[in-house]
């Protein structure tokens, strides 16, 4: 039986158009074999839940550079909750502050990726946590 | 001497090479392009001093706009700045400027990017943080409080409400009792790099387009000293272009405004010489020269032959150069000092007007004042310690730097071909075409990085844990002082007298006429930046961006 492909939603929120880093992630997890969801750009809290639970995502990727992660952040976990689609995976990565991210992990953020990060060690990463392709 | 050429490269290096060489290094720029072992005279086989180079201040003005470039005035130092609120961020210029820089440089917060107000639900969590918030007139004033708009040169990075912030400026101006002819500096005002690359739009292409006429038209007769665009491949460059890509995008933009300029009926003498350009510096150091020696023999022939210029001034490409923000790592940070200085001195050889270095903590937050401090005294070393501006464009006739400047100018006028075919810039975003481009770009180096083709120190070799360092944290006070004076200046102007000029806005906008009149109007009322911008979108309507990666 065909393994199901790893679903991720790729989201841009907050109000920076920073979308470099967003779209080679994208385009990385694809040729990795996952089935990559991009949101777009400026994606408010509750756009970027529904369309997880709408496109049955396993990840959430959360690319921000503009500073405004420690209040949209917990806004986005809130509302997976409220949605009972807390067991979908949150990564996160831009511009943030080493000291922002036990705050960030704390509310149920899985992993920070920051600049420097290679292609590979994230498509390890999730494909680890999810239990597939691993070897 | 191509036999003696030939020689040495069979019977000399190859055989050096097979001993010396074991491991096989990467011989490419970060562009990808390939890059010779050697370059000699047999390289410029049909290169003509006068014809491709000229003397500094002629054209084609590879070797410089100026005659007289650092020797009579050195670069301007213009360090780009604003965070929090204007009381925060004015007090961060003056300790600039009591630090020897010698031009502002304004950053806005997101909101007043996108042209709203910090009370839009849509501001919560970015009020003050990637930049200075200006919601109106009133908070404009602060920023500039006792700082002698006459005497200083001030740059705003601002696109779609570019012509908004310009008339706050003018307005602030006349508050000092400084006119509008005295005033000197520069607005972003580039919209299409924006739909490109970096992404701040509101209105789609076309009402774009007016309103960056608008103010070449307005500029012209009533602000002449100052700049009323800066074409930009800054942008373009760090969504991960390559230097070519970079070049010739930024070009073929500037060519667009000139031709809708036209289509409006100014004349190209008029307001061309306003017409500034602003390029990233990144870590190749001898591409990043020959990209702005072919940027300005580029533009120079462009402007003389394919718009028939009259005016020197026409012909110049002016340019502001920064370091790359995108090359700049999290990891062992202290190391991005380096690359920022060897980034600013390629800025230095290429011949810029002026320059802002990076400062090492910006792949964290916005810069501390350290950090800042370190940053402007690299632009200091390198001018007053270096020894490179004591003679202009020294690598001229380097046999490597001319073949390259040349290669660049071709690769570059190649791609403006072929969006001149595609119908122009607008037409070429539209398809998608510069994007897609660019993403390809970035993929491929990013590949590049991770199968380690390409070395970055720190980061895919010689790692090592760095102990975290300080940086700058935006107080959470910023949000409630910028919420309070907005509805204070809501509460305390005539709200009759702002709804009869917006609606004033509106009708000129129906109408297509020129707009900077009607905005400096609501400006001077107090009308905030969301008022005007949400003024403007009902007319316009909004940008919707294909959701492509």
């Amino acid at each position: 039986m065909a393994e199901k492909k790893i679903r991720v939603l790729i989201a841009k929120p907050g109000l920076d158009g920073h979308d470099r880093g967003a779209k080679v992630i994208c385009r990385a997890l694809r040729d990795a074999g996952m089935e990559v969801i991009y949101t777009g750009l400026r994606r408010t809290p509750e756009e970027i839940v529904n369309s997880a639970v709408q496109e049955d995502a396993d990840v959430i990727g959360l690319s921000i550079l503009s500073g405004a992660h420690l209040v949209l952040f917990p806004k986005i976990m809130k509302l997976l909750q409220v949605n009972k689609a807390s067991d979908i995976l949150v990564i996160a990565g831009g511009i943030i502050p080493e000291k922002d991210i036990p705050k960030i992990k704390k509310i149920g953020i899985a992993q920070v990726f920051l600049p420097g990060t290679s292609m590979q060690e994230i498509v390890r990463w999730i494909e680890q946590r999810l239990g597939k392709g691993s070897n | 001497m191509q036999r003696s050429f030939n020689y040495w490269k069979k019977a000399v290096y190859n055989r050096n090479q097979a001993e010396t060489c074991a491991g096989k290094r990467d011989h490419t720029t970060i562009s990808g392009k390939r890059i010779k072992e050697l370059y000699t005279p047999l390289d410029l086989a049909s290169f003509d001093y006068q014809k491709n180079l000229g003397f500094p201040g002629r054209y084609p003005f590879t070797r410089g706009v100026h005659p007289t470039m650092y020797r009579g005035r050195l670069w301007t130092m213009r360090q780009f700045s604003g965070f929090g609120t204007a009381e925060d961020t004015n007090k961060r210029y003056k300790y600039l400027l009591s630090h020897g820089q010698t031009g502002l440089s304004v950053a806005f917060h997101l909101p007043t990017l996108m042209g709203i107000d910090s009370d839009n639900p849509l501001a919560e969590g970015e009020i003050g943080n990637c930049g200075v918030a200006i919601d109106s007139l009133a908070d404009m004033e602060v920023l500039f409080k006792g700082i002698p708009l006459d005497k200083i040169t001030t740059s705003m990075t601002i696109n779609p409400p570019a012509a908004v912030l310009w008339a706050m400026y003018i307005a602030v101006a006349e508050k000092q009792g400084v006119s509008s002819r005295v005033i000197s500096g520069t607005i972003q005002n580039d919209i299409l790099k924006e739909y490109i690359a970096q992404k701040t739009f509101i209105f789609p292409p076309q009402p774009s387009m007016k309103l960056i006429v608008d103010t070449f038209e307005y500029g012209a007769k009533e602000v002449p000293r100052w700049n009323t665009i800066s074409i930009s491949g800054y942008h373009i460059r760090e969504a991960g272009a390559t230097a070519a890509q970079e070049l010739a995008f930024t070009l073929r933009d500037g060519i667009e405004y000139v031709e809708w300029a036209l289509k409006r009926g100014l004349k190209i003498d008029s307001f061309a010489p306003r017409l500034s350009f602003f390029f990233n510096a990144h870590n190749d150091f001898f591409e990043e020269i020959a990209k702005y020696r072919a940027a300005r023999r580029i533009w120079a022939d462009t402007m003389k032959n394919r718009f028939k210029a009259k005016d020197q001034r026409s012909w110049w490409l002016r340019f502001h150069t920064q370091t790359s923000g995108a090359s700049l790592m999290a990891q062992q940070p202290y190391n991005n000092i380096i690359r920022v200085a060897i980034q600013a001195l390629a800025a230095v050889l290429g011949g810029t007007q002026s320059l802002h270095t990076n400062s090492l903590d910006e792949t964290y937050a916005l810069p501390s004042e350290e950090a800042v401090t370190i940053a402007l005294r690299t632009q200091q070393i390198i001018a007053y310690e270096s020894g490179v501006a004591n003679t202009i464009d020294p690598l001229a006739g380097s046999y490597f730097v001319e073949k390259l400047t040349g290669e660049m100018e071709d690769e570059a006028k190649d791609y403006i071909q072929r969006i001149d075919n595609m119908g122009g810039m607008v037409k070429a975003i539209e398809l998608g075409f510069p994007q897609r481009e660019i993403a390809d770009s970035a993929y491929w180096y990013q590949k590049a990085v991770d199968q380690k083709e390409k070395i970055i120190v720190g980061v895919n070799a010689f790692e090592k844990e760095h102990e975290p360092i300080p940086y700058l944290h935006i107080d959470e006070g910023v949000a409630s002082h910028q919420l309070a004076r907005l509805a204070r200046v809501k509460k305390t102007r005539n709200r009759s007298d702002v709804r009869n000029r917006l609606s004033d806005l509106k009708k000129a906008a129906r109408n297509d006429e020129n707009l900077m009149p009607f905005i400096l109007s609501c400006v001077r009322s107090y009308a905030t930046l969301g008022e005007i911008c949400d003024a403007l979108k009902e007319i316009y309507g909004e940008y919707q961006e294909p959701i492509t990666y």
